[in-house]
């Protein structure tokens, strides 16, 4: 495995989460209408425009610094169940690397991995419930098998922006189990889940802007 | 939609400092956005310390004061608070005989104050409540959610926290009332989240959903516009199915306004209300008309039952002074 992202590339992500946050911001809220509280989008925006005033304000030193102040500013700043959520997963990445300077494939699977399992451990919830797991979890299924296959991380990246794109595509026909949606039952179906759909940004910020 | 608001983004700011500005026997933590009692901590006394999304006053802040909540952490509208938020109203009510947190059943809620409560120096027990009935299956989601009881909760277990019970015995008794208690509403309208601009879901004229939230959700079904009586019976029995509300002390009634019913059809409702249960057999002891667990500007209303008893009445009757609930004193 030739090619590592160091800080920079891993700065140049969060701020592009944060910019395609910002463009899709009134979508995103738009699909939490349908099924949710219709906040998605506003929250998500508040906490990444806030990480991206820290990070300006003073440079992170070291990608666990980078990530560490992320899942901090996402828990302090959004609320709802997303600011949890998202917290906890940019806390695991953080916790995952260590002291690294530069990761390369493995590391970023183990990152993600990492970052699943903390918002398995928060949300409680399983594939299927419609929720950010059923783009997130095929997500990193599928970076982890490129790079066990030997792929570049370029490669990888898109293999995992493929799998998160078709996972937040089959939450249009499930009846949601978990959060706010979960109250519609059946009703909840035929929408697109504004969890999967943010997470699916994270992973496209990913794979445009780490290589 | 015309609202009295300077800027969307600004409102549960603006509302904040309105709130320091009419009740100075009150202390706001504008920074974090906390609601405190004046007089908090209170020695020896357990602090309680409730908050959620903005949008329902006077759900929580009007609740603050002498006899119910010691804090309430302000969320954005319809979203709830962040830790470091519970943080800040746990650390400012501890008055050394532990913190009760009650936090109502939304997944947002409970992973906030789950976070913050692993963060907390201080003995914390949380308290969700859980008392609609429109949540049929719990299994396939995220559980009942927390509405009406959550008034009457704040005001029971606030008056046993008064009285000087421990930690234990005031969660025990808040959740004999959630347990005690059903709810379920009704909305007419929809409602419009000021930085969203437009109405959370469409509601044509003569239709209203029956089994909403408080977040201006979608509720179970979609009927026709029916009488006060018609809508009466849609809410009352599904929550007299669920519970047995006869015998014993009799309940606590609570019709609750959803923020743009006037008081005029509340009490039309009430009437309904009080007829079904008297043809139940339910005995009503107590009663509470009047908006108090709002969802912005949502037409509508729902109802809450609690069984009551000797202990439950007892403590319902004691003093409290909030700006919402006042009486006794």
């Amino acid at each position: 495995m030739a090619d590592t992202v160091d800080l920079t590339a891993l700065d140049r992500w969060i701020r592009e989460f944060a910019r395609l946050i910002a463009e899709h911001k009134e979508m995103l809220t738009e699909l939490d209408s349908a099924i949710g509280d219709a906040d998605h989008g506003i929250n998500m925006h508040r906490g990444m425009t806030a990480v991206v005033t820290t990070l300006e304000s003073e440079s992170p030193g070291r990608p666990s610094e980078l990530f560490k102040r992320t899942g901090m500013t996402l828990v302090s700043t959004v609320g709802g169940a997303s600011g949890p959520l998202y917290g906890t997963a940019f806390l695991r990445m953080s916790a995952t690397v260590g002291d690294a300077e530069e990761l390369d494939g493995n590391d970023l699977a183990k990152m993600l991995r990492a970052a699943l399992e903390g918002v398995v451990q928060r949300g409680k919830a399983v594939p299927g419930d419609k929720t950010m797991l059923d783009a997130f979890g095929p997500a990193v299924e599928a970076l982890e098998a490129a790079i066990a296959d030997g792929e570049p991380l370029a490669r990888a990246l898109d293999a995992a922006v493929r799998a998160a794109e078709e996972g937040r595509a089959k939450t249009i026909p499930m009846v949601a189990r978990k959060g706010r949606a979960s109250y519609l039952g059946e009703r909840s179906a035929g929408h697109q889940d504004p969890g999967a759909t943010s997470v699916t940004f994270l992973v496209a910020a990913a794979a445009t802007s780490l290589v | 939609m015309n609202k009295l608001i300077n800027d969307p983004a600004q409102v549960v700011v603006d509302a904040l400092r309105g709130v320091a500005a009419a009740h100075p026997e009150l202390r706001v933590d504008h920074e974090q956005r906390v609601v405190f009692r004046g007089d908090a901590p209170v020695r020896g006394k357990v602090g309680l310390v409730s908050g959620g999304g903005s949008g329902h006053e006077p759900l929580h802040a009007g609740f603050v004061g002498p006899g119910m909540l010691d804090a309430a952490c302000a969320g954005e509208v319809f979203t709830s608070p962040v830790p470091d938020q519970m943080l800040a109203a746990t650390k400012g009510v501890d008055g050394g005989a532990g913190v009760l947190h009650i936090v109502k059943n939304y997944t947002g809620d409970v992973m906030n104050f789950e976070m913050a409560a692993e963060m907390a120096e201080t003995e914390v027990v949380a308290v969700v409540t859980n008392d609609d009935v429109a949540v049929e299956d719990s299994l396939y989601t995220a559980g009942r959610r927390g509405v009406g009881v959550t008034v009457l909760v704040e005001k029971i277990a606030g008056a046993a926290a008064e009285e000087g019970r421990s930690l234990a015995e005031v969660a025990k008794i808040a959740r004999k009332v959630n347990s005690n208690g059903r709810s379920m509403g009704v909305a007419l309208t929809s409602c419009t989240v000021p930085a969203a601009g437009k109405p959370t879901f469409d509601l044509p004229a003569g239709q209203i959903e029956v089994g909403i939230g408080i977040h201006g959700e979608p509720g179970r079904r979609r009927v026709p516009l029916g009488t006060a009586a018609e809508i009466a019976e849609m809410l009352v029995t599904p929550i007299l199915t669920d519970h047995d509300f006869t015998g014993g002390d009799g309940v606590i009634a609570f019709l609750n306004g959803m923020g743009a019913t006037p008081l005029i059809e509340l009490y039309v409702m009430y009437q309904e209300v009080s007829t079904l249960l008297a043809k139940a057999g339910v005995q009503v002891a107590r009663t509470l008309v009047g908006p108090y667990i709002t969802s912005l500007d949502m037409a509508g209303c729902s109802v809450t039952l609690v069984k009551a008893d000797d202990e439950i009445l007892r403590l319902w009757d004691a003093p409290v002074r909030t700006p919402a609930l006042r009486w006794g004193v």
